[in-house]
């Protein structure tokens, strides 16, 4: 008999346990959703959260983040797992656009990639560019011996490794050759995790900014940035819908609804004022007045030929008549 | 070294000052692993019961299976749930990549050789003699089942902690189907990751504890569940 009444227990906190699921799921599904595919580093600063926060204090939608490489975003999207876009990867956006899956491209905000290192600089790249720094590091490393890394890469599809590839062609190497080389390593993973690696093996990395400083600034990391800025390093945040011509059942105008909410004042003050209270300079610099206003003149110039499409944020085919998104 | 201790003292700051972010990952976990172990046991316990009572061709097969699955990488479990479960997938019409249904059934799927194997073994154990009493009483073959089962109950309660146990420990499916979306898809372990990365340890400390705490409070449970089994056995011996 006892067993019958450790089952009819059991039952009844089971029952108990799948009615007050059901009810969340219910309220969730009362919210509509919006899947976002973003890059890592926009996610891992937290950035993001203050976005979501802000954005469904005064909207009926629910924000659901999904972080990955941009490669990876890009890839969610084609294949119907997202709504919109958060990249940084001019080339790839292009190609995404170009083959019908991305609609409305805007770009929001910049800032710079950064390399950073062990604060000795064994390599001594510190005061040079970033073509000098990469050749400093090639030359160092292939001086090492043993399994010593002296170079760590995300080595995944983001855009951050896309800008790296970039650098390594720039400064005159093949990146696939230089990969296969004993000194270089690649994590595979997030833009954090990377640099954690890069400071457990006093190595090189390339990083976006805003990373690098929410881990140095939380004392995670000891590596120090010893190259930044510059029209090379520079690094573009775009959006983009997902075309719904082509993927059915994606949440088109709640898409755009919040692509005008970012490119919007609110939405570039938040961009602009993130991290300051925490890391007294702003993380990401919001790209909207300065593409109005053609100052600082010389990002824009450098944004113009680097994340411009045809010579514009997104030709005229791919604005899905939109006139209040491109004033 | 200090950094670990202020990090511990941050943690265990964190876990009694009520957060709601923390209070929601707890709760999430729990819920998504009971629902997925109801779930298991819902359709895992009438297979065991067919493989513990019944003969058919290629039974041992099936209970090989059902043992090797037991070992079921999780992330390989998650990839192709992913791949299933993604708008270019076959179940893609479903829709429900990304949201806690996806992470209940991957992770039900996960438990259910647990639950069949280790419930299997309970029913088998219980004397073949059993059936044929009851059946000498006068019960029908689906009452003398209903007899076997009560009598393995201990058994199979103890293979639904063991699949919770299971479900809430894992990360592969909970991370790929579920992808840690704040406050919708975030678990204990996905949450222990992703802090981890990021370097915000008070999190990553904090939620580490709780999971140590349940999984091991579990297994506690069920090793004395099992004592407590032995006595009963014991104490009826000499009747």
């Amino acid at each position: 008999m006892k067993t019958w009444k450790v089952m009819l227990l059991v039952a009844a906190l089971a029952t108990i346990v799948v009615i007050a699921g059901t009810l969340i799921y219910l309220d969730y599904f009362a919210r509509r959703r919006l899947r976002i595919s973003t890059t890592t580093s926009l996610y891992d600063t937290g950035l993001l959260n203050e976005i979501e926060k802000q954005y469904e204090a005064s909207h009926p939608v629910d924000l659901n983040i999904i972080s990955a490489g941009t490669g990876i975003a890009l890839q969610q999207a084609q294949s119907g797992d997202a709504d919109i876009v958060l990249v940084h990867s001019p080339s790839q956006e292009q190609a995404f656009l170009l083959n019908g899956y991305g609609v409305c491209r805007r770009i929001i905000a910049y800032n710079f990639f950064t390399i950073v290192g062990p604060s000795t600089d064994p390599a001594k790249i510190t005061g040079g560019n970033a073509t000098e720094a990469l050749k400093s590091i090639v030359a160092y490393g292939r001086n090492q011996t043993g399994q010593t890394k002296v170079w760590i890469s995300r080595g995944d599809n983001s855009g951050t490794f896309s800008k790296e590839q970039s650098l390594w062609t720039a400064a005159g190497y093949n990146q696939t050759i230089i990969s296969t080389e004993s000194w270089y390593a690649s994590t595979g993973s997030g833009m954090a995790d990377t640099l954690n690696v890069a400071d457990q093996k006093s190595a090189y990395t390339l990083s976006d900014l805003g990373t690098y400083l929410a881990l140095s600034q939380g004392s995670t990391i000891s590596l120090k940035s010893l190259i930044s800025g510059g029209k090379s390093l520079l690094n573009v945040y775009s959006v983009m819908a997902v075309n719904p011509t082509k993927i059915a059942n994606v949440s088109f105008n709640d898409a755009i609804d919040f692509i005008k909410w970012l490119v919007s004042d609110t939405g570039q003050q938040v961009i602009e004022n993130y991290g300051k209270a925490n890391y007294s300079q702003s993380l990401f610099y919001g790209a909207v007045q300065p593409l109005k206003n053609n100052t600082p003149q010389q990002v824009v110039q450098w944004m113009q030929s680097y994340a411009f499409i045809n010579g514009t944020e997104c030709p005229q085919q791919y604005r899905d008549d939109q006139p209040e998104l491109y004033p | 070294m200090n950094e670990v201790v202020d990090g511990i003292v941050k943690a265990l700051q964190l876990i009694f000052s009520g957060d709601p972010t923390f209070y929601g990952i707890v709760f999430r976990s729990l819920l998504f692993s009971g629902i997925a172990a109801i779930i298991a046991a819902l359709w895992g316990t009438p297979i065991a019961m067919l493989l513990g009572l019944r003969d058919f061709r290629g039974k041992s097969i099936v209970k090989g299976l059902f043992n090797a699955l037991i070992g079921m990488p999780t992330v390989a479990l998650g990839l192709i749930l992913f791949l299933a479960f993604s708008k270019a997938g076959p179940l893609g019409f479903l829709a429900i990549l990304y949201t806690p249904a996806a992470i209940i059934l991957g992770e039900a799927v996960l438990v259910t050789p647990l639950v069949v194997s280790i419930a299997t073994t309970a029913i088998e154990a219980v004397d073949q003699e059993m059936t044929n009493l009851a059946k000498t009483l006068g019960a029908s073959e689906s009452q003398a089942s209903i007899a076997v089962l009560r009598e393995a109950m201990n058994g199979v309660v103890l293979s639904n902690i063991a699949s919770f146990n299971r479900a809430i420990a894992e990360l592969g499916v909970a991370l790929l189907v579920g992808g840690n979306i704040a406050g919708l898809t975030d678990v204990l372990t996905t949450d222990v990751s992703m802090y981890t990365q990021r370097g915000d340890f008070r999190y990553a400390i904090a939620l580490a504890i709780v999971l140590l705490v349940i999984v091991f409070g579990i297994n506690l449970i069920m090793i004395s569940a099992r004592k407590v089994k032995i006595l009963l056995t014991l104490g009826r011996m000499p009747q």
